[in-house]
């Protein structure tokens, strides 16, 4: 008659945890690299066009950013493309204050290499844009950088 | 006969280090931190005397133009954008014997000499209701031409890709020797 045998001899052995230390620490740095942090919320949709040509934007300190697009809530604020700066909508009239602003938070040395991003929506038209740049060009913020996504 | 006990052996976790170390090198490496990227582009000053034209040679302009339907429009013929990227390029190369083509002239530049640089211009209009799309396309191929053009200088001259190169005395000099000349007219209404 077969037994049963008894005893610790299949005990399966305890998974070391010595190394968990490492892998929490592999996730925390992958984290932290990957992960960028954006400070405005967006309130406009933003489908940038693509293009091939494209330079990275250095100094991340030294760009400031102007998003135009049709707004997310539609049922609130309609279709018409809008100006959205920091984390509200804006006119045109707010630009030049808004560059004046960004200009002052940024060291004296620095002020003249400000680049201004411009993100806008695919769809949006020229008209507006212009306006946008003829603003820009009023109050001295001479270097833009037109965001697009990569590809064809 | 007395059985040995069997025993699983413990997994040596000592190299578990060197594992997650590996793998932390390994996405350090392949991820592609979200940046901006984008065509950067000098908008120019305000004009102080609008009324003042500034007279330039017929022959150093190529006129690019995009209607509110987004067709394009190149020294008055409607062109499509897959040839504009050619016309441009053949534009901005130096030609000092085509009396038809703009005006060359020959500037001194550090770490090249003299070099013949072209004194063409693109003029660049659109129309309020050109999409954005389109505007950005057209840049897109512009620049295209220019980079191209920059590529071969640095190539003859420097034996280096122009997307290589580090020194930036080197990317001044091709810079200075291919100047990107895109000039936006003052918004204006185009049929």
């Amino acid at each position: 008659m077969a037994k049963f045998r008894k005893g610790g001899s299949k005990e399966v052995p305890a998974i070391s945890t010595g190394s968990m230390p490492d892998i929490i620490f592999m996730l925390i740095f992958f984290f932290m690299v990957t992960t960028s942090m954006r400070e405005t919320t967006l309130k406009v949709k933003m489908k940038l066009p693509a293009a091939t040509e494209v330079q990275k934007l250095e100094k991340k300190s030294l760009v400031s950013f102007i998003y135009i697009g049709p707004p997310t809530n539609t049922k609130l604020y309609g279709t018409e493309p809008r100006l959205q700066l920091n984390d509200s909508y804006a006119r045109i009239d707010d630009i030049i204050p808004f560059v004046e602003q960004e200009r002052m938070d940024r060291a004296e040395a620095d002020r003249q290499k400000l680049t201004t991003s411009l993100k806008i929506h695919e769809e949006v038209r020229m008209g507006l844009v212009t306006d946008v740049k003829q603003e820009l060009r009023k109050c001295g913020a001479f270097r833009i950088s037109y965001s697009t996504r990569k590809g064809e | 006969m007395a059985r040995k006990k069997k025993k699983v052996p413990e997994i040596n976790a000592s190299s578990m280090a060197d594992i997650s170390f590996l793998l932390l090198i390994f996405f350090l490496v392949t991820t592609t931190m979200d940046t901006d990227s984008g065509i950067f582009r000098r908008l120019p000053p305000p004009v102080e005397n609008p009324d003042m034209d500034v007279k330039v040679k017929e022959r150093n302009i190529l006129n690019v133009m995009i209607n509110k339907y987004d067709k394009l429009m190149v020294n008055g013929k409607p062109c499509d954008i897959a040839d504009l990227k050619d016309k441009t390029r053949d534009f901005i190369t130096p030609k000092p014997n085509d009396e038809k083509a703009p005006e060359v002239e020959v500037k001194e530049i550090d770490m090249i000499g003299n070099f013949m640089t072209n004194k063409g211009v693109v003029s660049l209009k659109n129309d309020r209701g050109t999409s954005y799309q389109m505007y950005i396309a057209v840049q897109n191929e512009l620049a295209k031409a220019f980079n191209e053009l920059r590529e071969e200088v640095a190539m003859t001259y420097f034996k280096q890709h122009y997307n290589d190169m580090t020194d930036k005395d080197k990317v001044d000099a091709v810079n200075k020797a291919v100047p990107v000349r895109i000039s936006e007219a003052e918004p204006e209404e185009i049929k």
